[in-house]
């Protein structure tokens, strides 16, 4: 299982897949990340992302290939779905050293560097959605891993946050070298600071640099009309505009999604709308993503 | 001290819920309550068994609640009845077959009330010694893994990535479970154990900012209701174990009038 090479690798899988009920949920996954390197997986829902994730992380074992790991690996995790029942008593404080002890200063400084260094002392179940992310990705961070594994790690984050999120991101590989695999359907952010873009459905569609990526058919034919959408926010990618998330489904080649650009554009300003205005304004002068 | 039947109840009973405090936390926590209560029942089908291979009583007890538990951790995992289906059929078959398998052992004579509510007033000096000692082993487990356990709860996933190994943790908590349940039984019978976990942890939640004060208040909750229940029991001559959860539900009435725990923006965080 181990990995014995001498080079950059932290993880290397090969062929791998995970079977359920009779189904693949993914197959034949190729992935390696290296040292420093940060890889984006991209895919509609049910592309199986998540999947792989688990499988990097060792959640889930594989049904078929293999996958190597580095020796003494230490990995941070920032899982996609995580309620925290009320029933457990838990200041952000505490959600810091769940897996491991950690300095108190090491902690207040973690919290400062996301941002929520006021909110020592609040229990978890107060934040909002983005504090709570923020807190979850303090708390990966501070384990000091080798490899960061992200799953969706900006979800529920406002625009001004989620850049400063990723901002942090490329500031927490830039100072600590570590690996990051980060998984999101929210294409813009592909084009930040990625090295390797993996897009996945099912199995790997394509793979390469951002945009290689999104030049390539299978990304086109597999996000149709949200690939266009992406292609004119890498343009302005300082603008405010959300992605359809979610909006997009396994029928990601049916061309009869066209009108659904539409319908997303819809729910785009309206959310727009429902922002703090500083946020909005502080960005490029707003342009449809058509 | 020890001479007298109210001392040693209530010594035994304190110790009893000093450990059942932290792992009722975890039953709160984790939601399962109604699994404990499934455990707890099985534990009359381990004192027929014990009757019937003549071994000592807590040992049967434990074997059988934690054969139980591990039936229901295989049964999950095959698609099919719900866990809440699984653990009405366990619960209530483990503790039906206890019952005829004892009505047919005609030779005995057992006090099945006794095991259903428990006899607190009846403990022996060797019980305390079982008690204090499987409580110690208990609560140093507890300890020793609280961090995978809590990490566990938190997130499996979380604990599975960074090297907790939650399963392992999952399985010694139902080792840990069977145990207490062993100890416990004699007391507050086997009815009445989950009651003994979970009220004094419930109580606990809105008094506690961290989930290590939760366990410790919960300890200390636990061995009011015990005080309470059994001072009770001896001034309106009621039976102790149902007294002792009577006297754990008066504490957690009372604790629904305090304010719930503000922890954070409103009370500590912005202080600090």
């Amino acid at each position: 299982m181990d990995f014995a090479v001498s080079d950059d690798r932290l993880i290397e899988m090969s062929g791998a897949g995970v079977r359920r009920d009779g189904r693949w949920l993914v197959s034949n996954v190729d992935l390696a990340i290296g040292r420093g390197e940060i890889v984006t997986l991209i895919g509609p829902n049910g592309s199986g992302k998540s999947t792989t994730a688990k499988l990097v992380t060792g959640v889930l074992r594989a049904d078929a290939g293999s996958i190597a790991r580095a020796p003494g690996l230490r990995i941070g995790y920032v899982p996609q779905k995580l309620a925290i029942d009320w029933t457990l008593p838990l200041t952000v404080k505490r959600l810091m050293t769940l897996t491991g002890a950690q300095k108190p200063a090491e902690i207040a400084r973690a919290l400062e560097a996301v941002g929520i260094g006021h909110l020592a002392s609040a229990s978890v179940q107060q934040l909002s959605g983005g504090e709570f992310q923020r807190a979850l990705l303090a708390r990966a961070m501070l384990r000091r891993p080798d490899l960061l594994v992200l799953d969706e790690p900006v979800q529920g984050v406002d625009f001004s946050g989620e850049v400063a999120l990723y901002e942090l991101i490329a500031r927490i590989r830039a100072e600590t070298g570590c690996g990051i695999l980060l998984i999101s359907h929210d294409l813009h952010v592909v084009m930040a600071a990625t090295d390797t873009v993996v897009c996945l459905n099912g199995h790997v569609c394509c793979r390469g640099t951002p945009q290689t990526v999104l030049q390539s058919p299978e990304y086109l034919r597999l996000f149709g009309q949200r690939a266009a959408g992406a292609l004119a926010l890498y343009q302005h990618d300082h603008d405010h505009t959300h992605l359809p998330d979610g909006r997009v489904s396994d029928h990601g080649h049916d061309h009869g999604h066209a009108h659904a650009h539409h319908h997303a554009h819809g729910h785009h300003h309206d959310h727009a709308g429902e922002s703090p205005l500083g946020q909005v304004g502080t960005g490029a002068p707003r342009q449809d993503a058509h | 001290m020890l001479d007298d039947f109210f001392s040693r109840a209530l010594i035994a009973g304190v110790g009893l819920a000093l450990v059942t405090g932290p792992l009722g936390c975890f039953i709160v926590w984790r939601r399962m309550a109604y699994f404990g209560d499934t455990m707890a029942h099985s534990a009359l089908l381990g004192v027929a068994v014990s009757l019937l291979l003549e071994i000592e009583m807590q040992v049967g007890v434990f074997i059988i609640a934690a054969l139980v538990a591990m039936a229901l951790l295989l049964l999950q995992r095959r698609p099919g009845l719900s866990t809440d289906a699984l653990l009405g059929i366990l619960s209530h078959s483990t503790l039906a077959i206890g019952l005829v398998m004892v009505a047919f052992m005609s030779w005995l004579r057992i006090d099945l009330m006794g095991f259903l509510f428990g006899d607190i007033l009846a403990v022996t000096r060797a019980d305390i010694a079982l008690i204090y000692f499987g409580g110690a082993v208990i609560l140093g487990i507890v300890l020793w893994l609280w961090r995978p356990l809590l990490a566990a709860t938190v997130s499996a996933e979380i604990a599975e990535a960074e090297g907790l190994k939650p399963a392992r943790a999952r399985f010694v908590f139902m080792l840990l479970m069977a145990g207490i349940i062993a100890i416990a039984m004699k007391l507050v019978g086997v009815l009445l154990i989950t009651a003994l976990l979970i009220i004094p942890a419930a109580t606990a939640r809105r008094l506690a900012a961290t989930p290590e004060h939760m366990a410790g208040i919960a300890s200390v909750l636990g061995a009011i209701a015990v005080a309470g229940g059994l001072f009770g029991s001896l001034s309106w001559d009621t039976p102790s174990g149902p007294s002792i959860v009577v006297a754990a539900l008066v504490l957690f009435l009372l604790s629904m009038l305090v304010p719930a725990f503000r922890s954070g923006r409103i009370a500590g965080g912005d202080t600090r």
